[in-house]
């Protein structure tokens, strides 16, 4: 019959025109969700540079999406051979899985985060809404757009940078602050899983009037989108974002992919991998390339969370959990 | 084998006369609106994806489609409807017929278990499995000792395609086979034939053009399944990426063009089904009139 035979060629075409190449070693990197185009390129360098180093070719995979649905998914039993995820608790929540030790954050130099990061606003042009920083974002009639805290990395970050913001506030208490973030999420128009879901809903789709994002993606947003049509707005009191980044161990020792696995984590922080990383709009952790790059970042004040939320897990439990502050404020369709 | 055939000519009839009884302005007006339904939320979306597509050009557009990427997807999605369609198809022949030619305690049950995979959210279909075979759920630390990798793998991949894709051939075979009845069959053994010829010259040509009808609506649902697949892949890119998966990816990094080039194969593959389906069908209606022919000048 026609149909069977031509499906027949077409899979037979498929399947020769996709059959495996012979790879030496093979690594899959875990990441989050705008780190997508930063490791296209930095994976082809780390290829090079182990080529070259090693004499193996590698083939570096990649997935991506928000922080906390990627650890789950490792959690579950995808085998990532490295994680890059956008804050240290997805991580620790790996670690209490037992795949890799509890003490992970020690083993690479700046707690394992090879870059770092804040939060920033994404405007329209022109910026029509006079937003200028966070008490802005409160306003009626402002709508905001930022992912869901529970499953995005970036979305905990935007909170946690909101909630810091209010605290410093003149008579600012736990009781205000969380007044605060309440109306923030109040004016959230869509709610979507990750931050890169987010950036299209607000660039492409043209929803909301800010966007509250990673300045990596800004950056990134403006550079595709168009400096006519965005702006980047910094505000007065940030966070420092650490995305911190491990290999895994549970993983790398079955697969005996160890060494080329931390290779692949030092090479960020190499010079090459430095300024790979501030050319995607991550700020360095190398004193010689952020210098190099130091005009490319607005300079503003930026909280720990160490020091304001007393750590990843704290801030977790209070915030993020099942029943905590969040889920008291969040009410989805943005009313009360 | 007579009645059906007698309601399938009725319903026919009726919906023939009704329509014409009809006032001439509620003609022009129901015509009217399903017409622009069907532009507004049908053919509009579908040019939407083949003018984006294009909309780089064809240089461009092939581009999309003949990066190593997409190829990957093109692969695998080929791959997992080449395993869940003819299990599913085996599954249904066998369903059907036990459903159709048997009595037995549970029918009713499995013929509702049939449906299941309609009724649940594709999400959940997909969570199912990563709580059987995650390696937190119940088989989890079994295959982790023994290294087998399901879930984030091509093989939950095609387990949840199989579920979601599960009632399509089985939910066209019943009602045909339950019309036809076992007469012809019954006739087959009285005169000596074997099981398996039977089924081959007696099950097998009644049931065909319905049966192939299952098969292709079955395999444009595996080919396109988003929900179920996303939560089982891991969306590694080249491994474990379908075709609607990777235009998600493709999205999702601002290559909008490539994107609406993937989707339009994917549109394509819904035309094609399209086409086939009418096709099918006709020959289905011209099988049924010949069968009522032949029976009527019996009779």
């Amino acid at each position: 019959m026609k149909l069977k035979s031509l499906l027949a060629g077409l899979l037979a075409g498929a399947l020769l025109a996709g059959s495996a190449v012979a790879a030496d070693v093979s690594l899959l990197n875990v990441s989050y969700d705008p780190t997508r185009e930063f490791y296209k390129e930095f994976d082809d360098a780390f290829a090079k540079h182990w080529k070259a180093k090693a004499g193996d070719t590698a083939i570096i995979r990649q997935s991506h999406g928000g922080s906390g649905k990627q650890a789950r998914a490792v959690i579950e039993g995808l085998q990532a051979d490295v994680v890059t995820l956008a804050l240290a608790y997805d991580i620790d929540a790996i670690a209490d899985a037992g795949l890799i030790p509890s003490e992970w954050q020690k083993r690479l130099p700046h707690n394992s985060s090879p870059y770092t990061s804040t939060i920033v606003f994404l405007v329209r042009k022109g910026n029509p809404k006079g937003i200028r920083d966070w008490n802005d974002l409160v306003k009626s009639g402002v709508s905001i757009v930022t992912p869901n805290p529970k499953t995005s990395g970036g979305a905990r970050w935007n909170y946690l940078a909101a909630w810091a913001y209010a605290l410093e506030q003149p008579g600012g208490n736990e009781g205000k602050a969380k007044e605060f973030v309440g109306q923030l999420y109040r004016n959230v128009k869509v709610l979507d899983s990750g931050a890169r879901g987010s950036t299209t809903t607000f660039v492409e789709r043209g929803i909301g009037d800010v966007l509250l994002a990673w300045e990596n993606e800004a950056y990134l947003s403006l550079k595709e989108a168009g400096a006519d049509k965005l702006e980047i707005v910094t505000p007065s009191l940030s966070i420092l974002a650490e995305p911190p980044v491990t290999i895994i161990d549970r993983v790398v020792d079955k697969r005996g992919t160890r060494k080329v696995g931390q290779a692949y984590l030092e090479y960020l922080y190499s010079p090459e991998g430095q300024e790979l990383a501030a050319r995607h709009f991550y700020r360095p952790t190398d004193a010689q390339v952020a210098a190099k790059y130091s005009k490319q970042f607005v300079k503003t004040r930026l909280i720990t969370v160490e020091k304001v939320f007393g750590g990843w897990r704290n801030a977790q439990k209070v915030h993020f959990s099942d029943g905590g502050i969040f889920d008291q404020i969040f009410v989805p369709g943005g009313k009360r | 084998m007579s009645t059906s055939i007698a309601l399938h000519a009725g319903s026919l009839e009726r919906a023939e006369t009704a329509s014409t009884r009809e006032p001439a302005w509620a003609k022009v007006v129901l015509i009217s609106v399903a017409l622009s339904f069907f532009a507004v939320f049908l053919l509009l979306p579908l040019g939407t994806v083949f003018a984006e597509a294009l909309r780089k050009g064809w240089g461009a557009y092939l581009e999309a489609l003949v990066n190593r990427d997409a190829w990957d997807a093109i692969r695998l999605t080929l791959i997992t409807a080449a395993i869940a369609v003819p299990l599913n198809l085996v599954f249904g022949v066998a369903a059907a017929w036990s459903i159709a030619k048997f009595e037995f305690r549970g029918k009713r049950l499995l013929i509702t278990f049939i449906d299941l995979p309609f009724s649940v959210s594709p999400v959940i279909s997909g969570l199912i499995y990563v709580l059987l075979f995650g390696a937190q759920g119940w088989f989890g630390p079994w295959l982790q000792e023994h290294d087998i990798q399901i879930i984030f793998a091509v093989p939950g991949i095609v387990l949840a395609t199989i579920f979601v894709t599960f009632p399509f051939v089985a939910r066209e075979l019943i009602p045909l086979m339950e019309a036809q009845g076992s007469e012809e069959e019954e006739a087959a053994v009285v005169l000596g034939a074997s099981g398996w010829q039977v089924f081959w010259h007696i099950t097998l040509p009644n049931i065909k053009w319905g049966l192939l009808y299952g098969v292709i609506l079955c395999n444009a649902r595996a080919m396109g399944e988003f929900g179920a697949v996303s939560v089982v892949s891991g969306h590694i890119r080249g491994q474990t990426n379908t075709m609607p998966l990777y235009v998600e990816i493709l999205y999702n990094e601002y290559n909008y063009a490539a994107a609406f080039a993937v989707a339009s194969l994917l549109a394509l593959l819904a035309i094609v089904t399209l086409a086939l389906k009418t096709l099918v069908e006709r020959q289905t209606r011209r099988q049924l009139q010949e069968i009522a022919a032949t029976s009527e000048s019996e009779t």
